[in-house]
């Protein structure tokens, strides 16, 4: 039996909750799937379903005090931070007992208090502004660690450069996390970028990059584990390529025509869960009948969620103005 | 005539002077073998190849600094923005570049580029993918700014945006790309700064655009019931704007309503309604100018404070009837 090599703070009962967590936010993104079908959710949504690990893992590493900056994608990352599933899915429904009350939907699900400063229906957007949570923490010597989640395609916007320029002059503790998941909408990675991984591009601003396995939980910790203490060290930032692939399409209407079904088969076999639970269950952290009690309990989460989105009321029309200004 | 959808005829315009002219060429991001994000390019990249239906990465200021650049030496580049939001980041391309090359160069050198993006809420896609900004480009002189309303002027209105060689921003609204009306299928051109009147009446007029035009027509359907003759003038675009045509319709009934989607506050609609103010028409008028527009909040995601955000046919209704007095 090999013992698993981990961070010294994750434990086997962080483990186990790690493989909850993205049952979790597998569960929660098809359910998300089928109730848009359905036109019980309206507007558009961006799943992550097969990029469980990248989320997970990285934020696995994290205190209580450090922030995220997330995505359109940001269901995963959201959860990894620790949001409540009820509160995101009663935003989806629209209701005053979501996150942003109903106002912001899937693509601005944010809690700041608890430090996900929000995903963000631009490209790039991010980005920038995980830099200036970086700022923050150096300035008021706070010692949090902003970690930066984005696309492949998000790391050809201009704002992508700007902001690793400015975080290594500045010598920021932020890491950027690339979850490559081969493609933008339809664009494939290797006809966007002209380099073999975008984890080298941390060369032009003068730190680290590194690739790491995005569909492996483990890597994913121990990777972003060692960034975030550069980062915590005063050692400035880091890079990270998480190499994934998202199993569904782009967002609702998408064909898939710019891909094979054999691609698909062939990443759906290095699935993120499935192969954390064979570890877990290899390492007799776990029996085959506790993970399927944690399964169980992560889709029942997700059940539950829907109904207490159900309940929540609606915004009503007074609710147009509010919170426009502070 | 046949009848097509207002994103087949914008495919169509785009499509036919392709074939005609070997300059003309698109460039977007996912406009390929994706079709665009709302399929406005589907089937183009077989027709044209990759070369003039050029997918690119996901950079909205390099794309429209390239655009700049390749129609300073000779191309005509159509570029296709996935959303008018991101418009924000072609800034600097747009306003600071594109816009004034042609007078800071003393009038050496031109910009024959036409920027197509969807505009407008009603999605559910919230704050970030349902504004309409064409205020903002509309107040910097050196672009033209274009919004259809209807599949027959999409057409006509792209092919003299791309004869025209000035950069020109062509707002297309999402929710009228399914919409339908009678196109010629041979090109042909409606020349910028020629508004349409959409319906004529006698007691009151009102300017609309886009998607207004629209329920502007509808609302005009409920007043006649009650004896009110509404005339509708869809400006077509706001730079060149026709000021004559709507001088001429308020000099006639004597009030005016003006609508659009984008938030009231700085507005174009208040651009419309000074015009109108300083014009021989504020002798005639009976009433005081009267302006419909989006709340002064971001677009919220849920559908129903969705809807309240902006102007409805109710509220258009209820509008010409205050002009009215007859509230
Ligand atoms: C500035 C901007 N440009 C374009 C879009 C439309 N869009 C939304 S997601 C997306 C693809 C992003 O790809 P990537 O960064 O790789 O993230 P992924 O979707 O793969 O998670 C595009 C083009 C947008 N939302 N914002």
């Amino acid at each position: 039996m090999v013992s698993l090599t981990v961070p010294e703070q994750i434990t086997e009962d962080k483990l186990k909750d790690l493989l909850r967590e993205m049952w979790t936010i597998r569960y929660f993104d098809e359910k998300v799937d089928e109730f848009f079908a359905k036109g019980m959710i309206h507007g558009t949504t961006h799943l992550a379903v097969g990029q469980e690990a990248s989320a997970s893992g990285a934020c696995a590493v994290l205190q209580d005090k450090d922030k995220i900056t997330s995505t359109h994608r940001g269901h995963g990352h959201c959860i990894a931070k620790g949001a409540e599933v009820n509160k995101m899915m009663a935003e989806l429904f629209g209701r005053t007992t979501g996150y942003c009350k109903g106002k912001g939907g899937s693509m601005h699900i944010a809690d700041v208090e608890k430090g996900n400063l929000g995903a963000n229906g631009i490209v790039g957007g991010g980005i920038p502004l995980a830099v200036g949570s970086a700022l923050t923490s150096y300035m008021k010597k706070a010692g949090y660690v902003t970690l930066c989640f984005f696309g492949d395609g998000a790391s050809n916007e201009g704002s992508f450069h700007e902001a690793l320029n400015l975080a290594s002059v500045w010598n920021l503790p932020v890491v950027f996390i690339c979850e490559n998941n081969q493609y933008g909408m339809s664009g494939p990675v290797k006809e966007m970028v002209n380099v073999p991984d975008i984890a080298t591009r941390s060369e032009a601003y003068g730190f680290p990059g590194v690739v790491a396995d995005g569909n492996d939980v483990i890597d994913m910790m121990n990777v972003t584990n060692e960034a975030v203490e550069r980062a915590r060290n005063g050692e400035g930032p880091t890079l990270i390529e998480a190499k994934t692939y998202r199993w569904k399409g782009h967002s609702k209407s998408d064909a898939k025509k710019y891909r094979t079904r054999e691609e698909e088969k062939e990443w759906r076999a290095k699935d993120a869960i499935k192969r954390f639970k064979e570890i877990l269950v290899d390492e007799a952290i776990l029996t085959e009948d506790e993970a399927e009690t944690i399964r169980t309990q992560a889709k029942r989460a997700v059940e539950d969620a829907v109904d207490f989105a159900k309940e929540g009321p609606m915004p009503t029309k007074d609710d147009l103005l509010t919170d426009v200004y502070a | 005539m046949r009848e097509i959808t207002y994103l087949e005829a914008v495919r169509e315009a785009m499509s036919q002077e392709m074939r005609e002219n070997d300059d003309v060429f698109i460039l977007g991001e996912d406009i390929g073998v994706y079709g665009g994000a709302f399929g406005v390019t589907r089937g183009m990249i077989e027709e044209f190849g990759p070369e003039r239906v050029r997918n690119t990465p996901i950079s909205e200021s390099g794309i429209a600094g390239a655009a700049v650049g390749s129609a300073l030496t000779g191309m005509r580049p159509i570029l296709e923005l996935q959303f008018s939001d991101f418009i924000t980041i072609a800034m600097d391309q747009l306003v600071n570049q594109a816009a004034k090359i042609r007078y800071m160069y003393g009038g050496k050198g031109k910009v024959p580029m036409v920027l197509r993006t969807p505009s407008g809420s009603g999605t559910g896609a919230a704050a970030q993918h349902s504004q309409s900004l064409e205020a903002w480009v509309a107040h910097v002189p050196g672009l033209k700014v274009v919004q259809p309303s209807t599949a027959y002027d999409v057409k006509g209105l792209l092919k003299a945006a791309m004869d025209d060689d000035n950069p020109v921003v062509f707002y297309e609204h999402k929710l009228l790309y399914k919409t339908k009306s009678d196109v010629p299928e041979e090109p042909y051109s409606i020349p910028l700064g020629k508004a349409d009147i959409k319906r004529e009446g006698t007691d009151v007029t009102i300017v609309a655009t886009a998607i207004m035009v629209h329920r502007a027509l509808e609302a005009a359907e409920v007043l006649e019931k009650d004896g009110i003759s509404v005339e509708v003038i869809d400006p077509r675009t706001l730079v060149p704007l026709d000021e004559e045509t709507i001088v001429k319709s308020v000099s006639k009934t004597g009030r005016v309503v003006v609508v659009h989607e984008a938030v009231k506050r700085g507005g174009y609609g208040g651009e419309i309604a000074s015009m109108i103010a300083e014009s021989e028409a504020f002798d005639y008028l009976d009433a005081p100018i009267k302006r419909l527009g989006g709340a002064s909040s971001p677009i919220p995601y849920n559908p129903e404070l969705e809807k309240s955000h902006v102007p409805q046919v109710e509220d258009i209704v209820k509008a010409v009837k205050e002009t009215l007095n007859k509230a």
